[in-house]
């Protein structure tokens, strides 16, 4: 059955879930796309911020938008720490970096979630808030609240990032080592240093993309493997490193995997994003706004 | 000669073992850490030889037991055939993974082979004849010469150990290995030198898909049930590069040691402790050895006897 009023319900959620796929995308588009770091442990440092926010709010009681603010800066100290031991144990060795850095990603993505497991149980967890469970309405759409939510935080935070790093002194430093690593060097800075700061910015806000998560639904240890998909077709798709080009694949892939759920159904959904992914690497590993 | 009488040995081991008095748990773990030892020398292949990073053993392994099942469903297909139809298909899905990332390396392979890994997943999810999300239940068909088919499956899959583990020897010590070594430390060179790349890279995925394929093959009947998450588990991804990496990869015997001493362990944890456990020790020696020993115990080994 086809119908264009369901069709255009399809787009206007897509759109909501596209803005929060580029938010929980970003960190890996400046750890992966600007760092060249192997990141595939992204996704479960992010489940690991949800379930920072979770721990904090029902603690305390805080807002999980504001809990997970909270935690950004723990997160950005883990950040530089991981960056530092990947710099000295692989990247300044060189030699085959590539396998290992890959499977010391692997495995640090696999202790973070079955630490999880072991710590909180395989159970569902998710935050409460006024404005979960509540839902916007108007004419015959109705559109939950905690996708608005979302989709505010994930614009202010792509643009925000997207803002800091052309504007600000770090931020440049930080394209610039993207860029030309050799030439930063002979300028007399220290690319490492950039670099781990970038990593902890980008490891910061994974842990807001965390507490966003758990807002949108509720998460559970292993839903990191799905998110393997997800963020990686967006930052592919977007082209290593650029941020409205995140943005854009996010709501491309947003759109698609929402006119697939309800076209197709639930069960089909997971296979939209590594599909997506799949097609993008064979035709265009460049992605579309390629550096 | 000195490779072959002590594989000879321990596939007559192998298969004769089961039909002494032994505890049947013995070859109901056995089993498992066997299928390890082929997976991790499959990735081996693919992975130690020519420096791809395979993330999707599991796609290999759920396809080879998916093609079992479709055999043994709908012509009742004996054990034998169910392997020979799964190493194709696995090797198949190599070929075709080969040549859809043919411009990839590095993370972008490693990406697309889990990308391929949850799309088969979800194939199978809605494929009703394999039963779909809810799983099948499969019946056993009765075994002659050995008590049980658990006891048969071991003897099985140690011929399929000593098989794979030959296969690799053979790729590593030929001009094949030659070739694929040096893929892994400059493509751009090796090309440039005359080496068929393409064609090299192209039959490392096959072999290796293959073989895991093959290893897939008997696990549904294992275990008497086949459902798509377990069976496109990503905790065989870690299985198997865990076992080649802490062995050590890019040596035929690295795989064996690696994961006879992962799948042991595990299966001590899992008995003792839990089976969340089982895969926190392997994530947890895998950062270790990559970190600390990247040589794996063939490494540690090597040094500890030039001293």
């Amino acid at each position: 059955m086809f119908s264009l009023d369901l069709l255009l319900e399809a787009l206007v959620f897509g759109v909501l879930l596209g803005c929060f796929y580029a938010a929980v995308s970003i960190g890996l588009s400046v750890s992966f796309g600007l760092l060249d770091v192997p990141n595939v442990a992204h996704p479960a440092i992010m489940v690991l911020g949800s379930y920072a926010t979770w721990v904090l709010a029902a603690r305390t009681g805080l807002d999980p938008l504001l809990a997970g603010v909270l935690i950004m800066p723990v997160f950005f100290v883990f950040g530089v720490l991981v960056y530092r031991f990947y710099y000295e144990t692989f990247e300044r060795r060189g030699s085959e970096a590539g396998v290992r850095g890959l499977a010391f990603f692997f495995g640090l993505a696999f202790i973070v979630e079955v630490g999880l497991i072991l710590a909180f149980g395989v159970d569902q967890r998710s935050v409460e808030a006024a404005y979960i469970g509540r839902s916007f309405s108007f004419g015959d759409y109705r559109i939950p609240m905690r996708m608005i939510v979302a989709f505010a935080v994930a614009l202010v935070l792509t643009f925000g990032l997207s803002i800091f790093l052309r504007s600000t002194f770090v931020g440049r430093a930080i394209k610039a080592v993207a860029q030309d690593e050799p030439a930063l060097r002979l300028m007399g800075a220290n690319p490492v240093r950039i670099k781990q700061w970038a990593f902890g910015i980008a490891t910061g806000v994974s842990a807001l993309a965390g507490a966003m998560l758990i807002i949108v639904s509720p998460v559970e240890p292993a839903m990191d493997r799905l998110y393997i998909g997800r963020t990686f077709c967006v930052v592919v798709l977007a082209g290593l490193g650029s941020m409205t080009g995140t943005l854009a694949a996010g709501l491309i892939l947003g759109v698609v995997e929402s006119v697939v759920l309800m076209q197709f159904g639930a069960s089909w959904a997971p296979a939209v994003a590594f599909g997506l992914l799949l097609v993008v690497l064979g035709i265009r590993p460049q992605g579309l706004f390629g550096r | 000669m000195k490779f072959w009488i002590p594989a000879i040995c321990i596939l007559v081991l192998g298969v004769a073992l089961p039909l002494a008095p032994i505890n049947e748990y013995v070859f109901y773990a056995g089993y498992v850490v066997l299928t390890f030892v082929v997976m991790a020398t499959a990735w081996n292949i693919l992975g130690g030889y020519a420096g791809y990073v395979n993330f999707g053993p599991p796609a290999f392994f759920g396809i080879g037991s998916y093609a079992a099942v479709v055999l043994f469903k709908s012509m009742n297909a004996p054990l034998a055939v169910q392997i020979a139809g799964a190493a194709l298909m696995g090797g198949l899905l190599g070929l075709g993974v080969g040549v859809l990332t043919l411009r990839l390396r590095g993370i972008f392979f490693a990406i697309a082979t889990v990308a391929i890994t949850f799309i088969l997943e979800t194939l199978m999810t809605n494929w009703r004849y394999v039963g779909g999300a809810t799983g099948l239940q499969l019946l056993r068909p009765p075994v002659e010469l050995y008590e049980s088919y658990t006891r048969m499956l071991f003897a099985v899959m140690a011929g399929m150990s000593v098989g794979a583990v030959a296969i690799a020897r053979y790729i590593q010590t030929s001009w094949l290995g030659r070739g694929l070594r040096s893929l892994r430390d400059s493509e751009e060179a090796a090309e440039a030198s005359g080496v068929p790349t393409l064609k090299l890279k192209l039959f490392a995925c096959a072999v290796s898909g293959a073989l895991m394929g093959a290893a897939g093959a008997p696990m549904p009947m294992y275990l008497s049930f086949i459902e798509p998450p377990s069976t496109f588990n990503l905790s065989y991804t870690v299985g198997s590069l865990g076992g080649a990496i802490i062995g050590g990869a890019g040596h035929w015997a690295g795989p064996i040691v690696g994961a006879i001493l992962l799948g042991t362990l595990q299966q001590i944890v899992t008995v003792t402790v839990s089976g969340e456990m089982n895969v926190l020790v392997v994530g947890v020696l895998l950062v270790v050895f990559v970190v600390a020993a990247p040589e794996g115990i063939l490494g540690l080994a090597r040094k500890i006897i030039r001293r």
